[in-house]
């Protein structure tokens, strides 16, 4: 009954009055890595948003961990990531951590082990605007990694960061997983896509794949993701001419 | 609603405004620099009597409106109110954690002039001194959940600085401090009526006039306060959790 961590059937969101997503459906086992890919604009984000409740939506259902999208049951079990790092610039990141810990009360002792999982202990002391970008996001990500939730809605938490650290970061996303923890993590980084347990291709608010990496590999005949990626475009367009 | 959350709000807001020397140091010096202003710009000490506490209630509310809207409109953009919207803080834990952080603020504020106003000065005051800083602390509330309400309705910094000069600025000139209300035509009195700062400086007014505490000054406190809970309460009512 409760295999799916996320269940989301017949979606639709508008967006600056027009309709941005239209009608998605799919489901997300627990325990699982999911990658959101798709161009910049297709609505991402906006899947994203709805997923933890702070998107108005126009119809369809979105029920997260058993609880309809939202539902304030979720709001100690879901951490979320935005693409822009959400966090106060003129705090520490520690402070910003302490902070986020009481608000979703999340024991003390899980400051430090954020911070070690994202790699920012020489910077912890530092306040937020004096962080690069790439520290930034680790800062962000750190927080939605507070309390240890049931499901991780992460925004390109890899963006602007080098290939090692991006690596590390796939690594606990996978460690992670096998802990139970389910993660939905949107990219627009192909490589990144062979990662994932499982792909939701997204194009102009609508899902033109769901499999998994080697699913749709051999859906389409080719071992480059990227290429897979485009020939699901050309094959969706002819249907429709 | 929740002590803990809404008591972390206000230490996290208070741990910002530690970070930002500067703004503490214009916070407190402003309002002591245009009372010694005003002191030496009338000289005249039966006017600064007269004057010099209506503006102790007002500097402090002036000051926590632009402050209080400035900041709550900075964690609306920089996306860290999305984020606690996704977490177990009820929008009540946030205003009164401004409205806590801010007063603690407000209450050094009004410390300082006070101490100035009194000390330099030469201001007197005939009601107890404890009653005014009351009234100011109730005043910088007011200015709180008035910012807090604003910023629910301005979109960008540009907006939410004009609703100073929006909405400060016709209570300033209406709430007798210029011009005593008796002497304003009806309409402009019954307008000043319904708005908080009027009631305000006729708290002040009330303590330099009575050495004890009157039943209009206990109305008039009451009024302050009761505008900055309605404020507070239809802040928290315009803060939506999800937006479009």
């Amino acid at each position: 009954m409760m295999s799916y961590a996320i269940e989301v059937d017949d979606l639709r969101i508008d967006r600056g009055g027009r309709e941005v997503l239209h009608g998605l459906g799919f489901q997300v086992p627990r325990g699982s890595v999911v990658g959101l890919l798709g161009p910049s604009g297709c609505g991402k984000t906006t899947l994203m948003r709805a997923l933890v409740g702070v998107q108005i939506v126009k119809s369809g259902t979105i029920t997260v961990l058993g609880h309809p999208g939202g539902a304030p049951e979720l709001r100690r079990t879901v951490g979320y990531a935005t693409q822009n790092p959400a966090v106060y610039m003129d705090l520490t990141v520690r402070e910003n951590l302490r902070y986020f810990a009481k608000v979703l009360g999340a024991p003390r002792g899980d400051i430090e082990r954020v911070i070690e999982e994202v790699g920012l202990g020489s910077a912890a002391d530092q306040v937020a605007t004096s962080l690069s970008g790439g520290q930034l996001h680790r800062a962000s990500l750190a927080i939605a990694l507070l309390g240890g939730p049931e499901l991780l809605v992460l925004d390109e938490p890899t963006v602007g960061l080098d290939p090692v650290l991006r690596e590390e970061l796939w690594d606990l996303f996978h460690e992670l997983a096998r802990g139970g923890t389910t993660l939905v993590v949107s990219s627009h980084v192909m490589d990144e896509a062979a990662r994932c347990d499982r792909l939701l291709l997204i194009r102009d608010g609508e899902l033109l794949a769901d499999d998994t990496p080697r699913g749709l590999r051999d859906r389409t005949g080719t071992e480059d993701l990227d290429k897979a990626f485009l020939r699901l475009i050309t094959e969706r367009e002819e249907a429709q001419a | 609603m929740n002590v803990s959350i809404t008591l972390a709000t206000a230490n996290r807001i208070l741990t910002q405004l530690r970070h930002d020397k500067r703004t503490i140091g214009l916070m407190i010096v402003v309002p002591s620099l245009l009372m010694i202003l005003l002191r030496y710009v009338f000289d005249d000490h039966l006017v600064f009597d007269r004057i010099g506490p209506m503006l102790l209630g007002i500097f402090p509310m002036i000051v926590m409106f632009v402050v209080t809207s400035v900041a709550t409109l900075r964690e609306r953009s920089s996306g860290t109110l999305e984020r606690l919207m996704t977490t177990p803080l009820g929008k009540l834990d946030l205003l009164l954690g401004y409205a806590l952080a801010f007063t603690v603020a407000a209450l050094v504020q009004v410390a300082v002039v006070l101490t100035i106003s009194l000390t330099w000065l030469n201001l007197d005051v005939s009601g107890p001194l404890w009653v005014l800083v009351l009234i100011a602390l109730l005043d910088s509330l007011l200015g709180v959940a008035l910012g807090l309400f604003c910023s629910a309705f301005a979109r960008t910094e540009f907006q939410a600085v004009q609703f100073l000069p929006a909405l400060v600025l016709p209570q300033f000139l209406l709430c007798g401090l210029l011009v005593p209300r008796d002497q304003m035509s009806d309409w402009l009195r019954w307008i000043s009526n319904v708005l908080p700062l009027t009631y305000a400086v006729n708290a002040m007014q009330e303590l330099t006039e009575h050495t004890e505490i009157t039943g209009t000054l206990v109305r008039d406190g009451l009024v302050v306060a009761g505008f900055g809970v309605a404020a507070l309460v239809f802040g928290a009512a315009t803060l939506p959790r999800r937006t479009a």
